[in-house]
């Protein structure tokens, strides 16, 4: 067993996630504590190499299967093998698709204690404790993590990246791809970049944005008035989206867009970890939900608890007036 | 194809959630327990896919407070049989007893395609469900789905990377997917079908089997998160509130 803390590289194409360097910087901290090092892994996809200074080693996985995109089976046999070669004592995901994905299988292959939705980590001798959000993030969790190995996903957005770009030069170790690689049920075929779309929630200074508490497509109508007098794009929370009260594009968080307005105006969001992680940087935010308990409190500015319905159109009136 | 969907009750959301004495749980006696969200759904991709295809639909859940009415909704909707896995002990189950037994109860079905179930649950402490059942079964699976499309006898799987971007990848054999949305919102069951289906189905029952729960995390606390009490909260009535946001954002520069 080694005191090694190994970073999962969530980037299939494109550029290295921020989560990966957040990854880093805080497995720097355990790394220190547990007296040992950082790695990343690396699969597919091995450009820019050199933005690991902040580890000390980086396995990588080749294979021409990762040249025709994503398959969930090819990564988990990579990652495997990487986590075999690396023995390491701490596993570090970040709850994006390929953590969510794989963490699970690659702890229960390992037979290592799994932790998801983690805000924070630190070591307790050699084990690690790890502080989760539960409940959409109405209460947290901490838990003590024993082992030989450990797993964690982390949420995104709870550490900060800096940490993980700075430092040298890392050795690079090249891992053999496994021969399971050859012989998939889960083929990938191709990645898709998203559309492009007439409407823009990236680019505007104000949001006006819509929960599942505004409760049918029809009550939609009310904050698409409030947005049209502000003369601002409509944004929504996913449940919004999935209804198919509003197109795609106007999706704020983890799988949708991520926003940074000036001010960011919340009506019916509970603000969930998936849907702060695409506002939570808004300069300020101002947030309408009756559940004086919603965590969308935690990150909003100002904040008030009353309906929606009997709010929006005073806000209406008011800029009417 | 034979798809078996694994649906489950979480703790309502909305509710005001209290810790129970034990400091390590939730005070499950006044909580309302409804239908995990992301079961839902991945049980509206199962409906869609058998008719598209043909074949059949079976749900399966633990026996957990008001489960009778997801499954026998899940009937209403257009699954086929309902399996209700009993013999659990009440309270917090891990993600990972859970997908032991229901690994168990996929090796005693023997002959499904695939398994689907949702992308996660809010109380997944120790991981997501798809990627443990996977793993136990050694079948391949994948997550956060929002399509799973028949092609001849394979599988056509979207996941969401994230920002928009999807991953295609084609299942050819068995596959347990982990899914976010369907491709449509999840049809709703009128009362009256519900209640026919209570009269007209019986919930089969499989005995939990003993299983080797394996290393997990040790919960030592749970607890609210500390208020940073960061939002200043707006008083008045909605006429004063609405003022008071304006002029926050008129303060702004972003109102004429
Ligand atoms: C992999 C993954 C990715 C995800 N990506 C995203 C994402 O990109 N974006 C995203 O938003 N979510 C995402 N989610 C979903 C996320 O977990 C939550 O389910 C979602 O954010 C909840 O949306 P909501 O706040 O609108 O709905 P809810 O959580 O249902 O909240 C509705 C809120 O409205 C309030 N309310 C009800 N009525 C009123 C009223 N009359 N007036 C005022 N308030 C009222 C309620 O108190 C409640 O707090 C993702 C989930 C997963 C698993
Ligand atoms: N996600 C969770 N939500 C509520 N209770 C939990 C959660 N995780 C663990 N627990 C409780 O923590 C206690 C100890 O868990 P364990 O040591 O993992 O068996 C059990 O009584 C569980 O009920």
């Amino acid at each position: 067993m080694s005191n090694e803390v190994l970073v999962i590289n969530e980037r299939v194409q494109g550029e290295i996630p921020d989560l990966t360097f957040e990854l880093i910087g805080k497995g720097r901290e355990l790394a220190q504590a547990l007296g040992g090092s950082v790695s990343v892994a690396m699969i597919g996809d091995l450009s820019s190499l050199d933005a690991f200074g902040g580890a000390d080693k980086v396995y990588t996985v080749e294979h021409p299967v990762f040249g025709s995109g994503y398959s969930a089976q090819a990564w988990e046999e990579a990652v495997a093998e990487v986590v075999a070669v690396a023995r390491p004592k701490v596993v570090l995901f970040g709850t994006g698709t390929i953590g969510i994905d794989l963490a699970g299988s690659i702890a229960y292959r390992e037979k290592a204690p799994l932790a998801s939705y983690v805000v924070d980590l630190k070591v307790e001798g050699s084990d690690v404790v790890a502080v989760s959000q539960l409940y959409g993030g109405k209460l947290l969790a901490e838990s003590l993590l024993e082992g030989e190995t450990v797993v964690a996903t982390v949420i995104a957005g709870s550490f900060p990246s800096e940490a993980g770009r700075s430092g040298g030069s890392p050795e690079v170790v090249s891992v053999a791809a496994p021969k399971s690689l050859d012989s998939l049920t889960l083929r990938p075929v191709a990645v898709k970049e998203p559309e492009k779309s007439g409407v823009d929630i990236t680019a505007a200074d104000l949001l006006v944005s819509v929960g599942r508490g505004v409760g049918s497509q029809a009550n939609i109508e009310m904050l698409q008035e409030l947005a049209d007098a502000l003369k601002v794009p409509l944004s929504a929370s996913r449940p919004v989206i999935d209804q198919g009260w509003l197109p795609k594009p106007h999706q704020v968080g983890k799988s949708g867009k991520k926003v940074k307005p000036k001010v960011y105006l919340a009506f019916g969001i509970s603000g969930a970890p998936e849907h702060l992680e695409g506002m939570r940087s808004s300069e300020l935010i101002i947030a309408c939900n009756t559940d004086p308990k919603a965590p969308i409190f935690e990150v909003a500015h100002y904040g008030t608890t009353l309906d929606l319905f009997d709010l929006v159109p005073e806000i209406l009136e008011k800029l009417e007036a | 194809m034979k798809i078996v969907v694994g649906m489950r009750q979480l703790a309502d959301l909305v509710e005001e959630l209290e810790v129970a004495d034990s400091g390590v749980d939730i005070d499950r006696d006044f909580v309302k327990f409804v239908s995990n969200e992301w079961d839902e759904a991945a049980l509206e991709e199962a409906l869609l896919i058998k008719e598209q295809v043909g074949g059949e639909v079976v749900v399966v859940a633990l026996d957990e407070p008001d489960v009778d009415q997801t499954l026998y909704s899940a009937i209403a909707k257009g699954a086929d049989r309902a399996v209700k896995i009993v013999g659990v002990e009440e309270g917090w189950t891990p993600t990972r007893l859970r997908a032991q037994l229901l690994a168990k109860y996929l090796e005693s079905e023997g002959d499904w395609d695939a398994f689907f179930t949702g992308v996660q649950a809010a109380d997944d402490l120790d991981g997501q469900l798809a990627g443990l059942i996977g793993a136990s079964l050694g079948v391949a699976h994948a997550a956060v789905v929002s399509k799973a499309e028949p092609e001849g006898p394979a599988l056509r799987i979207t996941q969401e990377l994230g920002g928009g971007t999807l991953a295609e990848s084609v299942a050819e054999g068995k596959v347990v997917l982990g899914v976010q949305a369907g491709r449509q919102a999840p049809r709703y069951a009128p009362i009256t079908r519900i209640r026919q289906a209570m009269s007209s189905t019986t919930i089969e029952s499989f005995e939990a089997p003993e299983v080797e729960l394996g290393p997990g995390p040790k919960v030592r606390k749970l607890y609210p998160p500390e208020s940073k009490g960061q939002a200043t909260m707006l008083e008045g009535d909605p006429v004063e509130v609405a003022e008071k946001i304006v002029e926050i954002i008129r303060t702004k520069g972003l109102v004429r």
